[in-house]
């Protein structure tokens, strides 16, 4: 078929490994949610929710989604420069080297080893551990790409170079630390100024590791599947250029009302607003695309994966600006509405689109067919109906929760005090944590698919050798 | 030319970079370098060691997932929790703990609105005080005794000014000592200038 070898391998390692990394950190939420409303299943000092939050952020946004990223990108741009990848053997040591630096990262967070910026908690060492893996990363993708045998490179690739380009510098700007000991750094930044650091990293942590990349899948394995071109070439073009531009300017909507200079968080809420523009281009690309043959998403059962999952994407990049604004951050800052609003995110488009390509790729490496349609379908339902759940439940209890701390009595006195405000969150908690139960459901119908589809072309493999 | 980027990986990882880097020069960068991103109120003082090594376990903790540390200018905000936060009060924080969740109330003017005892027994078991709270219990702090020479180091990194006596000090000390002492400091400075 062809005179060379993809490097099937070290893309295989990632996805098993990211759904590794993926079953501990979702199992890590569940626990956590249940913290939540049973306080007696914390166990000091390892397992209290304050470690074990941490650990649930990183593992899934380290472990689950870069390894996702770093398997699905190379095996991306393999196909889309029609080389190998220019260091196999790197690649390959680059596999090894995450799953070490997961475990260290996941260790440490519970010895309490943390630097208290929110995804950005690891310390110093494992700060350098992640720069050389980004750094090992980076050599394999712009060295395959510059050596490719195909000349016009496409979407998914610039989302993934701008990927490469941006982690970088975010991660290592807002690392900076003074070492105090192996184990121990403090902000280079303090005080405002390091608020501000924070959340220029922490919302492009969100647009550069939760959004690009998984548009680069998107982008990629929505006309794979579905066997349709994306709708319009220029509309991702002029999509992706104001995305890039746009997102760097944003991180001050999470300090709405707080010491920031107000110019700051104006420019932030502006520049958030303006991004809904360039987030639906891609929703709007996505959904003309399939628009083409919407019987598609019958015909095609992994359609609807990216359907729903740019979908989700699409309220996302809505409810995010709504946040934004000062009249509506002044009653749901602070809230559950906030993980809600995370949550729909990793669980609607993140995860949804990511196990949407893993269900394309993995059939592909072993050359043979998913092993049920039929339970990718389960999958598909129960994470959409998990997600849901948690994310209407944690909108409600937000907007409950921002309007009681508000509420006063006639008298111009406060009506209730914060613990009975708390008390009055225990449903919505609980309900929280059946929505993350069925989502974990349909993930174990979506691993053992997944396990099942590369037994079966062993067996096919096997038999055809026989 | 415009079709050339689309071909070239270098020129294009370039050009994105300085996409990129507009927006984060004119919030973050160019900020940064003028005093208004460095406030300090004048009445602001370093930790001392024993609320610097509070602050350590406060972060250890991973308090600020359920706490945070900062008043909004709300009206209602300020009358459930003191005066609302000012820039000039977080100078020594590396980084700040302003946080982004409130499960447990904020924490920016606790400081001296309880007695230690108040803390000790709640931090017991918090459902003892507010049967409804979701808040674990740290009692176990107290069996913890402070190192001192980690706490230098800690001081140093901080540049923090410490004595001696004040280290040594430090050994009969436990972590819940610590974090009350740091608890106690937290918002003062503000709180003080009244």
């Amino acid at each position: 078929m062809s005179d060379y070898q993809y490097d099937n391998q070290t893309v295989k390692g990632f996805i098993v490994s990211s759904i590794f990394w993926g079953v501990v950190g979702i199992v890590i939420g569940l626990w956590i949610s249940v913290q939540m409303w049973m306080p007696s299943l914390n166990f000091p000092p390892y397992f209290t929710f304050g470690r074990l939050r941490v650990v649930h952020t990183n593992g899934l946004a380290f472990g689950l989604g870069i390894g996702a990223i770093f398997g699905i990108s190379y095996y991306i741009i393999m196909r889309l420069t029609k080389r190998p990848l220019l260091f196999p053997k790197l690649a390959r040591f680059h596999l090894w080297f995450f799953n070490v630096a997961i475990l260290l990262a996941a260790l440490s967070l519970l010895a309490g080893m943390n630097q208290s910026n929110e995804y950005a908690e690891l310390e110093w060492p494992l700060d350098i551990a992640v720069v050389i893996l980004w750094v090992i990363f980076a050599v394999n993708v712009f060295g395959t790409i510059i050596k490719r045998k195909e000349e016009q490179m496409y979407i998914s690739l610039w989302y993934i170079l701008a990927t490469t380009v941006a982690v970088a510098v975010l991660y290592i700007v807002n690392n900076l630390s003074i070492p105090a000991g192996w184990n121990k750094s403090y902000h280079l930044f303090a005080g405002v100024n390091s608020a501000n650091v924070e959340w220029w990293y922490g919302h492009n942590a969100v647009g550069f590791i939760f959004t690009t990349p998984i548009l680069a899948m998107f982008y990629y394995f929505l006309p794979k599947s579905t066997g349709l071109p994306i709708y319009s070439h220029r509309l991702s073009i002029i999509a992706f250029w104001s995305l890039v531009f746009a997102y760097l300017w944003t991180g001050a909507h999470h300090l709405v009302y707080t010491p920031l200079p107000d110019w700051i968080q104006t420019l932030g809420i502006a520049f958030t607003i303006f991004l809904i523009a360039p987030s639906w281009g891609s929703v709007v690309n996505g959904y003309y695309t399939v628009g083409n043959d919407w019987s598609k998403m019958q015909t095609n059962y992994l359609t609807k994966f990216f359907i729903l999952g740019i979908t989700f994407y699409g309220l996302q990049t809505v409810q995010g600006p709504t946040q934004g604004l000062r009249v509506v951050s002044q009653l749901i800052h602070f809230t559950d509405w906030v993980p809600g609003h995370v949550h729909m995110g990793t669980m609607g488009w993140v995860t949804m689109t990511a196990a949407a390509s893993m269900y394309y790729i993995i059939p592909k490496i072993y050359n043979t067919s998913i092993y049920s349609e039929k339970i990718a379908n389960i999958h598909f339902w129960l994470v959409l109906i998990g997600q849901l759940i948690f994310s209407i439940t944690m909108w409600i209890t937000g907007i409950m929760q921002g309007a009681l701390w508000k509420a006063t009595n006639p008298d111009g006195s406060l009506k209730y005090t914060f613990v009975e405000v708390v008390a009055k969150n225990y449903p919505f908690w609980k309900m929280r944590t059946l929505g993350g139960v069925i989502f974990t459901v349909g993930m174990l119908f979506f691993i053992y698919n997944i396990y099942m589809t590369m037994r079966k072309g062993k067996l096919e493999l096997a038999e055809a050798k026989a | 030319m415009a079709d050339a980027l689309y071909k070239k990986p270098i020129l294009f990882a370039i050009v994105a970079a300085v996409v990129i880097l507009i927006g984060t020069a004119v919030t973050m960068f160019i900020p940064m370098l003028t005093p208004e991103m460095h406030p300090k109120l004048a009445n602001l003082k370093p930790y001392t060691a024993l609320q610097l090594a509070g602050k350590d376990i406060y972060q250890r903790e991973g308090c600020n997932n359920c706490h945070t540390q900062t008043v909004r200018p709300l009206k209602t905000e300020v009358m459930r929790y003191g005066e609302y936060s000012k820039a000039g009060e977080f100078a020594y924080d590396r980084p700040f703990l302003w946080g982004s969740k409130r499960t447990g109330p904020d924490l920016a003017r606790i400081g001296g609105k309880y007695p230690d005892q108040w803390h000790e027994i709640h931090f017991d078991n918090p459902q003892a005080m507010y049967a409804e709270s979701n808040m674990p219990a740290y009692g176990w702090l107290k069996q913890n005794k402070l190192d001192p020479s980690d706490i230098e180091a800690h001081m140093k990194a901080n540049d923090f000014p410490y004595t001696r006596d004040e280290l040594a000090q430090l050994k009969d000390k436990t972590e819940l000592d610590a974090l009350i002492a740091y608890l106690q400091v937290i918002g003062t400075a503000v709180t003080k200038a009244k």
